[in-house]
């Protein structure tokens, strides 16, 4: 931009006094389009497939409200007082129970709770990643995770899956690639049951020989597990660390078993790493909330939370099956999507030549928003995909949801027929929309 | 500064607290923000600030979305003044100023005709023009007519005939949603298509390259009077959605550095759009300033934004005024309007 200046030069202004001090990891926070369009999306008239908000509509709610009123009257001054940076030690004997029904075996001194499993996220990627380290996490992966990773400077490196979960060869031939330019990555992020966002898992044969992929190159795996009880057939997968205590960083919640607003999660670790989780814990929050915990374990302990998460299994097959139905019915020709088996998501790719991302702007006018799939890619890759949540919405909702959107695609696809494929331009980065959108 | 505000109740820090004005004529403002439109977070951003400062100068505020609670609520319980702080299409093409003029609510801004005069860029630009503003050169381009003329052969007829680099961009719409440069021939398709995915019609202008300058209009009732231009410099060199809303991507220069007889034409540019487009009360004028010196139009905003990096707030703080009392004096405007028409 050229500029004749005049002879007084007055200084300009950046609107942020304190722009010179901010820290180069928070580069990545800034304003961005896609967020700007979920703003949208919270009008009632738009039908939201982008936000992955647990439906709590089947909590009871007026015995829940008894129990807490009974909870703070006996006992409140627990509740309310500060707790152990570890976590409450009955709350980490039921986190154990609930880990036995995915075949884990554990002790509550290897339990670290937080606030929820994003800060478990945070304190592992806290305690092992140096800025430039590199981390191996599957393409597409949790925007969550690729927050976190960013904002501790780290690099992603995806690793492909399909629909039975991250490829072993492929795990295999990245870390051989890195490994001839010598890169060693630290961590394998993982979430290995019904995957967000692509709401596949990761199928039992597969299971030993990913770990043993990384445990031979020395590569420790972080296994983020929100949605292992919500498989539709009630059935469980045997988790990643039932095989291999050692080697495996487990991530659990009770966001989607119970309720999201208590933020209550945790990481089972092996010794030395619980170590430094809990001091890495106690310095950023010096303990989790006593209340929270207080409620999980009470509501563990006096409910039959387990007919809960069944509630919980049945309402999202029903509102999957609506959004598998509605897929099949309308979508033009070109279009694929995975077929979850639980979970909350389900992974489209649009027909040859569209661009998520690019799409957005239209659905929103179409009142319908998704997550496109730049957002679970590191390198700004997954322009071809998106991400659809059917967990919130009603079946009915859904099924308008999935009308418009077919309607985008079709008005897009027209576009792109007009203008021609070339007409879709490199991707670009985008930063990671928040997953509560 | 040569159009500086004199009224003395807009001097910041002035009696904000006790009210040096009457109060008597002042009740609630409901600022409507939010929307249907893509440019709802800025709206609802705008109209926070817009509350907040009013609410500073002791101003009983309510904050509502456009749904279909508004009209029930405004026949109910009718405000004052309305105040809208909505972007993009119904909020600035005079939609909902049409129907808060037929249940006879008063409100801030320009009349329905003159908005959607104003928030149709080509129409702008046209009417600006037959009075002497200067404007790139440019067509209004449907994307049915790039299907039926063959979208290659006219994407080469418009490099041909304007050259490069040329700006695309929504006929209709805001916060450079969807707009962009295009540099190089192969990146024009790209450029429609991020365009169409906002709006049925894209505006192809010839890029000027220069100072970005913007311009905020407000008129308290003393006729219409310009604020400091502000030289608007992106890090990025385009002043795109991330560089509009990401406190720290821009550098902004008040008085802008092309000197005062560029800072008098470029008042002279917004104050002409603002009259010639029938604009009231408030409006903002974005233009450019190339390497010569000469000033080109590129819109008029009906309702600019006033979020905490937007241009309006910090023009009237160049000014010395305080933004709070400056929102008030014109809701005080348009309240006057209500009592002129009951006489």
């Amino acid at each position: 931009m050229s500029q004749e200046t005049s002879a007084e030069q007055p200084a300009g202004s950046r609107l942020d006094p304190h722009l010179a001090r901010y820290a180069q990891r928070t580069r990545s926070m800034t304003a961005s389009e896609i967020r700007a369009l979920f703003a949208v999306a919270s009008r009632p008239e738009v039908v939201s497939l982008a936000g992955g908000m647990p439906n709590l509509a089947a909590l009871p709610l007026d015995s829940l409200g008894e129990m807490l009123r009974e909870m703070t009257a006996t006992r409140g001054t627990v509740a309310l007082q500060y707790g152990s940076g570890q976590g409450d030690e009955r709350l980490r004997e039921q986190i154990c129970e609930v880990m036995a029904l995915e075949g884990i075996t554990a002790h509550p001194d290897d339990v670290v709770v937080t606030v929820g499993s994003q800060q478990a996220l945070d304190l592992v990627a806290r305690i092992f990643l140096d800025p430039a380290d590199v981390v191996l996490a599957e393409a597409p992966s949790y925007v969550g995770a690729l927050g976190t990773f960013a904002a501790y400077q780290a690099r992603v490196v995806h690793v492909a899956m399909d629909a039975d979960g991250l490829v072993p060869d492929a795990l295999r031939a990245t870390l051989a690639s890195l490994a001839a330019r010598g890169v060693h990555p630290k961590l394998l992020y993982t979430v290995p049951n019904h995957h967000n966002p692509m709401g596949v898992s990761l199928a039992a044969e597969r299971r030993l020989e990913v770990l043993d992929i990384a445990d031979r190159a020395g590569v420790l795996v972080l296994e983020d597990n929100p949605y292992g009880l919500l498989g539709f057939d009630g059935s469980t997968h045997r988790a990643l660390r039932a095989e291999d205590a050692r080697n495996v960083v487990y991530l659990g919640t009770f966001s989607k078993t119970f309720a999201p607003g208590l933020r209550v999660g945790w990481a089972l670790a092996p010794h030395g790493v619980r170590e430094r989780l809990v001091l890495a814990s106690e310095a950023s929050i010096l303990c989790p909330s006593a209340f929270s915990q207080l409620v999980v374990s009470t509501y563990l302990d006096r409910t039959p939370w387990l007919e809960q998460v069944k509630s919980f299994r049945e309402m999202y097959r029903e509102r999957r099956d609506a959004m598998l139905e509605s897929l099949a019915a309308v979508m033009p020709p070109g279009t694929r999507w995975t077929r979850p088996e639980g979970g909350f998501y389900v992974w489209l790719t649009l027909p040859d030549g569209l661009d998520s991302k690019a799409l957005l702007p239209r659905a929103v006018s179409a009142r319908v928003a998704y997550v496109p799939g730049t957002a679970f890619y590191a390198d700004g890759t997954g322009g071809e995909a998106m991400r659809l949540s059917y967990c919130f919405p009603s079946p009915e909702r859904i099924r308008d949801g999935v009308h418009r959107l077919a309607g985008a695609i079709q008005a897009e696809t027209e576009l792109v027929d007009t203008f021609g494929a070339s007409g879709r331009g490199a991707p670009d980065a985008t930063a990671p929309a928040p997953d509560t959108v | 500064m040569g159009h500086s505000y004199h009224s003395p109740s807009w001097a910041a820090g002035g009696d904000v607290a006790a009210g040096s004005d009457a109060m008597a004529d002042r009740g609630r403002v409901l600022v409507l923000a939010g929307g249907l439109c893509h440019e709802r977070e800025v709206s609802l951003r705008s109209g926070r600030r817009v509350a907040e400062a009013l609410r500073a100068r002791g101003v009983e505020v309510e904050v509502r979305d456009v749904d279909a609670l508004l009209l029930p609520a405004l026949r109910a319980d009718p405000p004052w003044v309305v105040f809208p702080v909505l972007h993009g299409a119904v909020g600035e093409d005079g939609a909902v100023r049409e129907v808060l003029e037929s249940l006879g609510v008063p409100y801030v801004g320009a009349v329905p005709a003159a908005a959607r005069l104003a928030f149709d860029k080509p129409t702008a630009k046209t009417l600006t023009g037959r009075v002497g503003l200067r404007s790139p050169r440019g067509v209004a381009l449907p994307h049915q007519l790039f299907r039926e003329l063959g979208a290659q052969v006219l994407m080469d007829a418009l490099v041909d005939q304007m050259g490069l680099p040329l700006m695309v961009k929504p006929t209709r719409g805001g916060s450079a949603l969807g707009a962009s440069v295009v540099r190089e021939p192969a990146d024009l398709a790209t450029a429609m298509m991020g365009c169409f995915a906002y709006s049925e019609v894209a505006l192809v202008e010839q890029y000027i390259t220069g100072t970005e300058v913007a311009v905020a209009v407000v008129d308290v009732g003393d006729g219409p009077v310009a604020l400091p231009p502000i030289e608007i410099v992106p890090d990025a060199g385009v002043y795109d959605y991330h560089a509009r809303y990401t406190a720290g991507a821009t550098e902004f220069f008040v008085p802008q550095r092309r000197g005062p007889s560029v800072d008098e034409e470029c008042r002279q540019v917004a104050l002409t759009a603002h009259r010639t487009l029938g604009l009231r009360d408030v409006s903002r004028t974005d233009l450019i300033v190339d390497a010569a010196g000469m000033t080109w139009f590129l819109e008029a905003n009906v309702a600019p934004g006033m979020t905490e990096t937007s241009l309006l707030p910090m023009a009237a703080e160049a000014a010395g005024l305080d933004v709070g009392q400056l929102y008030l004096d014109l809701c005080r405007v348009a309240g006057s309007r209500r009592t002129t028409a009951a006489v």
